[in-house]
């Protein structure tokens, strides 16, 4: 009998010191909602950046990585301070809303065609995406998709759209609705194809068995922007944090980090710093 | 199998070196479904024995509702909690998306039809003479009341097991309210699934054993708790 009641008894003081001694509560001004891609998180990019950003400014960064889609939405509805995305074609329409402030060149670096060492679609050789796409939907190999309206999925779509082919709902033609990471291991586990950024396949490589059939098409860049959420459509939003941010990313030494990244671990950089450039001259 | 074994070498690394991360991450876990779970008690108990305990018209029906709810799928319960915390949303001038509070409130969701459910099956599956009984000995309708909750104390406290159980094992609540954020709301489901997509399965292989440690240490607690008190 006394255990019970004390039992309820110590729960509860347990519940009184828990809840008001350690949740750091931090000042609404101070913390920064960042939306952005997996592949900045699956990569390791950001757990990479973001401390040094912290440290320099005192910004808390709450980020929230999703797809491209759900990042952009998520600015749509002023839900985030500040963007990190790369679906250039879907950008530009956010823009157009107005819930958009300032949209900035950070990134690049390249999507790749991967698939099984065996190549039952015999991709392998191929000189242009087109091509590529065309020999995997004959020969009827499977194909993983992300399927999430990420910047990625965004990507291969207009490919198979350029490619001529309609890809949707056919039975060789598989969507995940998972990040690319997920969508990787699928992959590699059901010997099907996949399109995916280099950043995320350099990092999951070890576990996965998949190779590079397809690279180095121009079709295949990969461009990252950050974005600032208007707080003139969003009053909520914490512009000055977003603007740190963005600043940030585009610094001499974000722009000397994001070169660095990588090639310790991977003998190349993952990404491939571009502030100030403009976007023809990557070949947009 | 390799894989396997690499798991688990990395959860004992992880835990001998007592990683600060996986610590953190850990004791997050702990204070996030232990609050939840404590929050559900309050009010899954009180709601359940005033269930058990009342008849109306449509009692079925709530009843009913509330065993439904005990399945309440966590990522229903997240979508919500985040429409509704939205800084755009309700509930948006609290400013509580993405913390760990936000969390606690989705699995304290996500809880509290668990408990009420077992407490509305504990207390009616009582003597029906004991409520006689007890108001005949002159007791007060509170001193009855409590009185049955501490007959019922065997099974309520394996409505506290089924509750913290739920909560602490579930990922898609915390993911979507919490956000994965590191160092502030990240816990052991969701970084699993976060090292999963990186590819670090040996990461989590080891966080996946330190949730199964942590859940058999706090049901064993209970456990024995429950046993010790065992009418004789």
């Amino acid at each position: 009998m006394k255990l019970f009641s004390s039992l309820v008894i110590t729960l509860a003081t347990v519940a009184a010191l828990v809840t008001a001694g350690t949740l750091p509560a931090f000042a609404a001004g101070k913390s920064i909602i960042l939306a952005t891609t997996t592949s900045t998180q699956d990569s390791g990019l950001l757990d990479y950046l973001i401390p040094v950003f912290e440290k320099e400014t005192g910004y808390f960064v709450k980020t929230i990585a999703v797809g491209s889609g759900q990042a952009i939405a998520m600015g749509e509805k002023g839900e985030a301070d500040v963007l990190l995305v790369h679906s250039p074609e879907a950008e530009a329409k956010f823009m157009k809303t107005g819930s958009g402030m300032e949209r900035r060149l950070v990134m690049h670096n390249d999507f790749v065609l991967v698939g099984p060492a065996k190549d039952p679609a015999r991709v392998k050789g191929s000189h242009t995406t087109v091509e590529a796409l065309k020999k995997i939907a004959h020969s009827g190999a499977l194909f993983v998709s992300r399927g999430d309206n990420s910047g990625t999925h965004a990507k291969e779509k207009g490919l198979w759209k350029g490619a001529g082919i309609n890809q949707a709902g056919q039975k060789w033609y598989q969507e995940t609705g998972l990040g690319m990471g997920q969508t990787l291991s699928v992959a590699a586990e059901k010997h099907g194809y996949t399109l995916t950024d280099r950043a995320t396949y350099l990092a999951l490589k070890k576990t996965l068995g998949l190779q590079i059939l397809l690279e180095g098409d121009a079709k295949l860049l990969n461009i990252y922007h950050v974005i600032e959420i208007n707080p003139a459509k969003w009053p909520k939003v914490n512009a000055a944090g977003g603007k740190a941010f963005a600043d940030f990313m585009v610094s001499r030494k974000g722009q000397g980090m994001i070169g660095k990244f990588g090639v310790e671990k991977f003998g190349a950089p993952l990404f491939f710093p571009d502030a100030g450039k403009k976007p023809e001259s990557l070949g947009l | 199998m390799d894989l396997i074994y690499e798991g688990f070498a990395k959860a004992v690394a992880l835990l001998a070196a007592l990683d600060r991360e996986v610590l953190d991450i850990t004791w997050l876990s702990l204070k996030v479904s232990g609050t939840a779970t404590l929050l559900s008690l309050v009010f899954g108990i009180t709601s359940g024995t005033a269930l058990a305990l009342a008849n109306f018209p449509g009692k079925r029906l709530v009843v009913s509702a509330v065993n439904t709810g005990m399945g309440l799928p966590p990522v229903v319960v997240g979508l919500f909690v985040t429409i509704f915390l939205w800084r755009n949303g309700p509930f948006g001038s609290l400013d509580i998306l993405y913390t760990p509070t936000a969390m606690i409130i989705a699995q304290a969701v996500i809880a509290t039809p668990i408990v009420c459910g077992i407490t509305v099956a504990s207390i009616q599956n009582l003597p029906p003479n004991l409520r006689l009984q007890i108001l005949a000995l002159g007791a007060t309708r509170p001193q009855m009341v409590w009185l049955l909750i501490r007959e019922a104390r065997l099974p309520l406290l394996a409505g506290v097991m089924a509750g913290f159980g739920g909560v602490i094992s579930e990922v898609g609540a915390s993911i979507m309210v919490g956000g994965n954020i590191k160092g502030y709301t990240r816990v052991l489901t969701t970084a699993t699934v976060m090292e999963t997509s990186k590819g670090n399965f040996d990461v989590a292989i080891a966080l996946s054993l330190i949730l199964l440690l942590l859940c058999f240490a706090i049901n064993y607690l209970l456990t024995r708790i429950q046993q010790r008190e065992r009418p004789r």
